[in-house]
């Protein structure tokens, strides 16, 4: 329930969550509750996108969360059109504006976007009057992922404050883990970052975290562990001997979880590598919330299209006066 | 000659650092050098009136970018040329990351038929260290040098084999010409695009970690210890950079280096909005590697100053961050943001800010520029001290308008600028 | 400022609601109460509960979130934030009479958003319209009366109807402004 109805929503980007406040994190997450029952009703369907056009621009394979963003915009009747290209780091052809901007001459009123590039959401919002919607941006933000992830969290365990959340895996070269740094940190947990020095971002120090370099030191502390995929795509050079020592010091296994707390909750942005950084009974065990997340990712983007196009709404509104 | 080819230069506070002049005094130009420094009578054909102003030898840039031939959209030697008055320049080092590289003689000769041909400012070049800038073989320096290249370097690119760069270095000790180079080991990954640091991470944006250049540079400067001949280090933008650059000094080396005004007045907090005009290699540091380069300048470790102009369109830089080209175009506002660096915080004197933009910098490519001595040539700069301004870039003469100082208010301006005894631009 | 209902005619008059509803429905069928989020729903389970009482068996509740049926969606009134709360209703509306429980009935928009919103969750026998207020036809926009009105009165729309009731509010009455 939105237990702080005083609050408003003014972004029409959600860009990142590092620029969130506590109180629009937590104020999404309430509108997502009531998007929830949606997706339970034999008619999974209700009527405030009708009309509207979302353009999922996706420059970077990606299924689940594409899917995701669509069936969301569908549950809310907007009509969805897909755009794929792979990106190309050199400047020729049409740049990312040009696309966007010939994409809006269409008459388009949502962009979701993914991108290889760390900032090309902003570039868009700054280039274009539709509403943008970040699926993900180089390394440095996916911020629907991290509100699905804390949304998960606070289903199971009620809130996030004094929780103990270790993030394991690829810091360095993780979206996820950014956002789930601000959302989670943000919601009052206390988060540790958990993999070898050489997949720590620079200066993570300063970032509101404990690093930890053993998972075997951690894993009785935990309410919560967050396994992170190892992206070998994202990775310039070998950051790890192989595949086989990483699964020794980082992979969660059943005999790691026999030391872990009873009710720790494991989660996953997945797809996942079985076998590497989780084993199959952990990922399919009774502490899993991988296939929740999933369906709560749902009633998240639900609420992100409603709100960003409402904060649009209103600001058409207010110019036009 | 007659009397009316003559230019006074009337009541102006004539600085000439080489000479050790800084004074209220006329100057006398005539037959394209300077006649005379003092208390003038004569009369003379056009005549100037400096009261308020400062008159200094013509300021010297080495390192800029004209991307002619190759890239004339963005910069041509013209418009660059041109800029370059506007800012003040009399001379400029053109850097030969062109394309085609200036790598062989006719490539010289034909940067320096453009920069005649455009008769603005006076174009130097450096030629590519190695072919095509690949690092793989020499380029024939000696006719480069002989068709009067002032200097080597690969700019652009750092020349990651340690035996050719040593290579490099004996054999181009045979010619009196500098070496310079752009520090930036590869082995470290070149996928980098702003300074590795805290910022980085948060943005989400691969670094490019200060070692990469203190590397280059430290081994440089171990070749150099085996090689007697001048070398340059480009562009040094770190602390660590500035020890090592103290540490060869120290040791008598014949090791020089510059520094650009973004170096000295922005950090990679400026990235936080994704501003591709801030995108620049080497990258924004962090307040402490200002710091650190400030001082460098104020112990005198520092030879010139430099922009490292480098004008790119406005399409290629509204692409993402991490696809547009690194580069920032600052050579017509260049004088005043030396100012706001330098003078207003106190880090050197008017005297020693137009030493790092003449005399210094012509020493370390060995022209016989950079005075007000009596019979040199006549480039003068005449500035007006207390102009206040903002930096539009809009204005520029430049093609470039990559200029993260737009709307900036600034201090500091050229009035005119005089090269080889004629009056090349002025403004109003 | 005039109260029209305290607290005491307010119980009366839902005395009277609930009995009226009660009356009408038929042998063998079941009914269901859902209210409208947020002051509908709290007049819904004091219904609820009062006509448990006097049919002799449980009327289940729901509540019914119609901010996404607002017609005003795309047209914003100033910066008035609507606010997703979430429909709950734990039942089957298939089959059932439903009686749908508003606090003022005005314009007739949030009953036709209700409607709009009931019919996505299932196909009634039928919809039946209880208020609080009826604030009269003369500020009605769309074709909808109460099929039971606790309370019927004409107010002229310069004037705003005020409903508080104990559960969010200090305490129950209706005032007029």
């Amino acid at each position: 329930m939105a237990k702080n109805s005083k609050l408003k929503w003014n972004r029409k980007h959600l860009l990142g969550i590092r620029d969130l406040s506590a109180g629009e994190i937590e104020f999404i997450l309430d509108t997502a509750e009531g998007f929830a029952e949606i997706s339970t009703r034999s008619i999974k369907k209700a009527p405030p996108l009708r009309g509207k056009v979302v353009v999922n621009m996706f420059f970077e394979d990606s299924t689940r969360t594409r899917l995701s963003f669509t069936l969301a915009a569908s549950r809310l009747s907007a009509d969805i059109i897909d755009f794929t290209k792979k990106a190309s780091s050199v400047s020729t052809g049409e740049t990312l504006i040009d696309t966007a901007r010939n994409i809006e001459a269409l008459g388009i009123d949502i962009v979701v976007i993914r991108h290889n590039a760390g900032g090309a959401p902003k570039l868009l919002s700054r280039n274009i009057n539709a509403c943008v919607i970040n699926a993900g941006d180089g390394f440095n933000e996916h911020p629907t992922q991290a509100l699905l992830d804390v949304y998960t969290i606070r289903q199971a365990k009620g809130s996030l404050k004094g929780l103990k959340i270790g993030i394991v895996g690829d810091i360095a070269h993780s979206r996820v883990a950014r956002s789930d740094i601000w959302a989670m940190t943000k919601l009052g947990a206390e988060v540790t970052l958990i993999g070898p020095p050489t997949l720590m971002p620079s200066c993570v120090d300063r970032l509101p975290v404990n690093v930890c370099y053993k998972l075997d030191d951690v894993i009785e502390r935990l309410d919560v562990i967050n396994m992170l995929r190892i992206q070998f795509e994202r990775m310039g050079k070998q950051q790890f001997p192989s595949i086989r020592e990483y699964s020794h010091f980082f992979g969660l296994n059943v005999e790691r979880m026999k030391r872990a707390k009873g009710d720790i909750i494991v989660m996953h942005p997945g797809p996942i590598n079985r076998g590497l950084e989780i084993e199959s009974e952990v990922a399919d065990g009774k502490n899993s919330v991988i296939l929740k997340q999933v369906s709560n990712g749902l009633a998240v983007r639900m609420a992100v299209l409603f709100l960003v196009n409402q904060a649009a709404m209103r600001e058409a509104k207010s110019r036009k006066k | 000659m007659s009397q009316t080819d003559k230019i006074l230069i009337k009541n102006g506070r004539v600085i000439d650092p080489a000479n050790n002049v800084d004074e209220k005094a006329d100057v006398l130009v005539a037959g394209g050098r300077i006649e005379q420094v003092g208390s003038i009578k004569e009369e003379a054909g056009k005549i100037i009136d400096a009261a308020g102003m400062l008159v200094v030898p013509g300021l010297i840039d080495l390192h800029v970018h004209f991307r002619e031939p190759g890239d004339e959209e963005e910069e041509t030697i013209a418009s660059g040329s041109a800029a370059a008055v506007a800012g003040g320049f009399t001379s400029v080092v053109c850097m030969p990351n062109t394309d085609p590289a200036i790598d062989d003689q006719p490539s010289v000769e034909f940067v320096h038929r453009m920069g005649r041909q455009a008769r603005k400012t006076f174009i130097y070049v450096m030629g590519a260290i190695t072919k095509a800038r690949q690092g793989v073989e020499l380029a024939e320096m000696g006719l480069m040098a002989r068709a009067g290249a002032v200097g080597f370097t690969d700019d652009g690119a750092g020349l990651q084999d340690t035996a050719l760069m040593l290579r490099a270095l004996k054999y181009a000790s045979m010619f009196d010409v500098v070496i310079a180079q752009h520090c930036q080991d590869d082995s470290f990954g070149t996928a980098g695009v702003m300074n590795s640091g805290y910022n980085c991470t948060i943005l989400g944006l691969p670094g490019i970690d200060p070692l990469i250049e203190e590397m280059m540079l430290w081994r440089d400067v171990q070749l150099v210890k085996r090689a007697n001949v001048r070398y340059h280090a480009q562009h040094i933008s770190t602390a660590g950079s500035v020890e090592i650059i103290a540490e060869a000094k120290k040791k008598g080396l014949p090791v020089t280096c510059e520094v650009t005004p973004h170096h000295l007045l922005l950090t990679d907090d400026a990235i936080l909005d994704y501003d591709t005009n801030f995108k620049v290699n080497p990258p924004l540091r962090t307040a402490k590697d200002i710091e650190a380069l400030k001082q460098a300048i104020k112990d005198g470790l520092v030879d010139a100053l430099v922009t490292d102009h480098a004008p790119h369109l406005q399409s290629e830089k509204e692409l993402e961050f991490l696809s547009a080209p690194f580069g920032i175009a600052s050579l017509e506002c260049a004088l005043s943001l030396y100012v706001k660096a330098l003078i207003e915080p106190g880090v050197v004197d008017w005297s020693g800010l137009i030493s790092l933009l003449t005399c210094r910098p012509a020493g370390v490519i060995g022209i016989d520029k950079g005075t007000l001595s009596e019979g040199a040539q006549a480039d003068i700069t005449i500035i007006d001290p207390d102009a206040e301004y903002t930096i539009d870039r809009e204005t520029f003469v430049s093609k470039g308008r990559n200029c993260p100082y737009h709307g900036w208010d600034v201090k500091g301006r050229v009035e005119t600028t005089i090269v080889g005894g004629e009056i090349r631009f002025s403004r109003g | 400022m005039k109260v029209i209902l305290d607290a005491n005619q307010i119980k009366v008059v839902l005395g009277e609601l609930t009995a009226a509803i009660a009356a009408d429905v038929p042998a063998g069928m079941d009914i269901a109460i859902i209210g409208i989020r947020s002051r509908g729903e709290i007049i819904a389970r004091r219904l609820s509960k009062s006509l448990s009482e006097s049919l002799g068996k449980a009327v289940p509740f729901g509540t019914l979130d119609i901010t996404l049926y607002r017609d005003d969606l795309n047209d914003p009134h100033g910066q008035d934030q609507p606010i997703v709360q979430g429909t709950i209703i734990p039942f089957d509306v298939n089959e059932k009479i439903v009686i749908l429980v508003d606090d003022v009935l005005y314009t007739g928009r949030s009953t036709r958003a209700a409607m709009d919103a009931l019919i996505d969750l299932g196909r009634p026998k039928a919809v039946r319209l209880a208020v609080l207020i009826d604030r009269g036809r003369s500020g009605r926009e769309l074709p909808i009366q109460a099929d039971y009105a606790a309370h019927k009165v004409d107010i002229p729309p310069s004037q705003l109807v005020e409903v508080n009731l104990v559960e969010t509010d200090e305490k129950d009455q209706v005032i007029v402004e």
